[in-house]
């Protein structure tokens, strides 16, 4: 489901309440692993609460231990999130906008 | 613009043209109560209505005028023309700011909130004392009103309109299988998130946390027409197990700081979070607090033992309830009413009556076909079924034409504003004098119709009519007077602007037009073609500009105006006694009754309206065309020979007489084939240019049927007899 290649974290599962525990150990070992860590997540479908809250706890703690944590590739759907919690601000993360259709 | 805003701007409107009639009418009838509560009425409704869309620099503005209009009302202030005139700007500008709200700005911009502080400024100083200035009768103030809240409870309203909404979700709500984002979507289509902090402070460090523990809150500014039950609804599955606090809009200060104080993160960051979110204003929030420290302070020093919590210092619950409960009740008062009115009426949008009006047209065509089969069938019971059916189709035209139609009478309102501003401006007493007000046409016509007569009465104020030392050397009346006046004929509607001023001077506009180089110094053209050139282009005759008409630029735009409507305008006028502009307009632009006529193998469809009789062409000499109608020199026009129809005339040939201006022409057809309902089809825009040709139509066979344009006709036939006529006059006589 996923596939840690070096400093690189894709995650290509849903991020939800069903995946949370798994991905909480895999998040943190990955970002233990490398004071940069980039997450991919373009491969996103499904994110709920639970996956919110996963991202918000890797950002806090990446600052607490003085490493990074840069998100890529957001999904539409983690996208539509981060938009509507207005947390674009707090990851500071680039977003690419896909044009209206 | 959402709905709610919409249908308030566009009743505001009504309202305020309401309230502008009544002021106009009051100045001359003071003692009218009626038409004062009327006013007042307009007014009270535009503030409810203000609060109910939650738009409050349009009911602060609004309530101190009311506060003005209620003193009129008990008659603590006379009604005087300073009056009138200080509340008919009210009135613009109450107009300007609901062009604001339509425009969807959050407030007017500076230069007009300077406008409005000017005008109530006015207002406080010249019709209200100063008790009133700083905010009239407790009883009679909004809730929201600074002022008397300050009085009433010592807590300072924060002056957002939008709720606050405050939620810390239980650890176990994604357990119970429910996704807090999911909620806070569906509170989204309530209304409006304006602004949402996600607080994930309730978190604990990486190795306590529990993935599967919700540990969020949000902060959520949310603008709504929802009431507080049906935003606790949203959450009403997680209500056990969650931290809800819900502050209604206007909610004072005190109130937000409790709400700090009661949440679990650090005051000073919700502080911020408030600020950033425009909940409240750094210096709200430090008035807040200082009151806050202030309190501790108190009782610190005080002797009493137990520091009292700031809700109970700042907040007297009762008064804040009762004005919530009286806040709540005024607005579902408004609503009501609002309803009352919306049972008598229906806005619809136009584009679906012209569709319906479309589907009808289509139905008449179809009507008149299986009409048509009917009749060639034979059998009496089919055509008895289908001239009932032809029947109702008809009334239902013509119902569905209604549902366009206004009466004018609103557009000339207007006027009357009009002629008293400029009438003051100008130093002018002039009366308006309306007829014909309940003449109906169709509305898309009336709507293009105000610059142009706008411009007429204008100039009418301006030109026309003279000083008041002119009038009384040429022995006029006092006050001049500017009559609108409005009526049907013949299919058309006739509109006429005129004035009993000083008319127009004709050898002034001969030499004009000459110097213009528009007419030739030689010609003598008749005093009417003379009147008629001020219509041309870069035509104006006054000495003195002034800023109400005389930049030239008026009659020829005029003109154009009225033609784009396929109407026509002329100006008759006496020197010295005044001047009168006819506009004539069609009645309507989509379905006429029309008089079926053929020529050759062609139809031809001529509108009935303009159809005065039927007769046979009797014999006429030589290639005149002209008749002796019972003493009458009656032009026509042979179509056959108009459109160059091959094939022979029969032997007997008829005239339709028709009439356009008041002139009288004769069309000669082959055969008459009766009344038609016609549907309007344009013509293509290739034949744009084409004369003598109004548009066309499908008959009921499927042919296609010409629609003679009678204005273009009649004034062909005319000009061609009456030219012709001149020169073979002297011949005729001898």
């Amino acid at each position: 489901m996923s596939t840690p290649t070096g400093s690189r974290l894709t995650l290509c599962d849903d991020m939800t309440i069903y995946q949370a525990q798994a991905q909480k150990e895999q998040l943190l070992a990955a970002l233990a692993a490398t004071p940069h860590l980039e997450l991919e997540l373009s491969g996103v479908g499904e994110m709920d609460t639970a996956g919110l809250q996963l991202l918000l706890l890797l950002k806090r703690e990446s600052v607490q231990q003085g490493r990074q944590v840069t998100i890529s590739g957001h999904s539409p759907r983690v996208q539509q999130i981060l938009d509507f919690c207005d947390l674009v601000g707090v990851f500071g993360d680039p977003m690419v906008i896909p044009a209206k259709a | 613009m959402d709905e709610l805003t919409s249908t308030f701007v566009n009743e505001s409107r009504d309202q305020l043209t309401a309230m502008e009639d009544g002021l106009l009418r009051l100045e001359q009838n003071p003692g009218d109560t009626d038409n004062l509560n009327a006013i007042f009425r307009a007014a009270h409704t535009i503030k409810g209505g203000s609060g109910v869309v939650e738009s409050t620099f349009i009911e602060a503005f609004t309530h101190r005028v009311e506060n003005v209009l209620d003193k009129l009302r008990n008659g603590e202030i006379p009604v005087s023309g300073e009056l009138s005139t200080v509340m008919l700007e009210c009135c613009d500008h109450i107009g300007a700011l609901l062009a604001v709200l339509a425009a969807g700005l959050p407030q007017p911009a500076a230069e007009l909130q300077a406008r409005g502080d000017a005008l109530l400024a006015r207002l406080s100083e010249q019709f209200l004392d100063g008790r009133q200035a700083a905010g009239g009768a407790p009883g009679a103030e909004l809730p929201v009103e600074h002022g008397s809240d300050l009085e009433a409870s010592g807590g300072v309203v924060v002056h957002t309109d939008a709720w606050h909404i405050s939620i810390r979700f239980g650890t176990g709500v994604l357990r119970n299988g429910m996704d807090p984002l999911s909620f806070l979507q569906y509170l989204s289509s309530l209304g409006e998130i304006i602004a949402i902090t996600t607080l994930a402070d309730g978190m604990p460090a990486a190795a306590e946390m529990d993935p599967e523990c919700c540990y969020l809150g949000f902060e959520i500014r949310f603008q709504t027409r929802a009431s507080k039950a049906q935003i606790e609804q949203v959450f009403e599955f997680v209500r056990d197990d969650c931290a809800l606090r819900i502050l209604p809009p206007h909610s004072k200060i005190s109130e937000y700081i409790e709400l700090i104080n009661a949440l679990p993160e650090d005051p000073m960051r919700l502080g911020e979070i408030l600020i950033r979110s425009g909940a409240l204003t750094t210096a709200e929030l430090e008035e807040g607090l200082a009151l806050q420290t202030g309190t501790h302070t108190v009782t610190a020093d005080g002797a009493a033992a137990r520091p009292l919590p700031i809700g109970d210092i700042l907040v007297d619950q009762k008064v804040v309830h009762r004005e919530l409960v009286d806040a709540a009740a005024s607005r579902q008062t408004v609503i009501a009413e609002k309803k009352a009115v919306e049972a008598r009426m229906v806005r619809v949008h136009a584009d679906k009556l012209d569709q319906l009006i479309d589907l009808v047209g289509e139905m008449v065509i179809a009507g008149a076909g299986a009409n048509l089969l009917a009749q060639r069938s034979g059998q009496s019971d089919l055509m008895e079924s289908t001239s009932i059916l032809l029947r109702l189709v008809e009334d239902i035209r013509d119902s569905a034409l209604q549902l366009r139609m206004v009466q004018i009478g609103e557009t000339f309102n207007r006027f009357n504003r009009v002629i008293r501003d400029s009438s003051r401006e100008l130093g002018k007493s002039i009366d308006l004098v309306i007829t014909g007000a309940e003449t109906e046409l169709d509305k898309s016509v009336v709507e293009k119709l105000g610059d142009p007569l706008m411009h007429l009465v204008r100039n009418a104020i301006d030109h026309g009519i003279e000083g008041a030392a002119l009038r009384a050397e040429r022995g006029k009346p006092e006050n001049g007077t500017v009559q609108l006046n409005a009526y049907h004929d013949s299919g058309s509607v006739v509109i006429e602007v005129s004035d009993d001023g000083g008319g127009l001077p004709r050898d002034k506009i001969r030499n004009k037009a000459i110097d213009k180089g528009l007419l030739d110094a030689s010609a003598t053209p008749s005093d009417q073609e003379i009147t008629n050139l001020i219509f041309e282009a870069g035509f104006s005759t006054a000495d003195q500009v002034t800023n109400i008409s005389g930049r030239g630029v008026g009659m020829d735009v005029v003109r154009r105006n009225i033609q784009s409507l396929r109407g026509s305008i002329e100006v008759a006028s006496i020197e010295g006694e005044g001047s009168t502009f006819t506009i004539r307009l069609p009645l309507t632009l989509a379905i006429i009754d029309g008089f079926l006529t053929g020529v050759g193998k062609a139809s031809y469809v001529v509108p009935l309206d303009s159809v005065v009789e039927c007769i046979e062409l009797a014999d006429v000499p030589g290639e005149r065309n002209y008749l002796n109608l019972r003493g009458e020199v009656l032009p026509f026009v042979r179509l056959r020979e108009l459109f160059d129809i091959g094939g022979e005339a029969p032997a007997r040939q008829n005239v339709v007489i028709v009439q356009y201006a008041g002139h009288k022409a004769g069309l000669v057809v082959d055969a008459l084939l009766g009344e038609f309902q016609t549907v309007i089809k344009p013509l293509g825009a290739l034949f744009k240019h084409l004369r003598g040709i109004g548009g066309s139509t499908i008959l009921g066979t499927g042919d296609v049927a010409l629609i003679v344009d009678v204005a273009a006709l009649v004034e062909r036939a005319s000009a061609r007899e009456s030219q012709r006529l001149s020169q073979r006059l002297p011949a005729a006589i001898a």
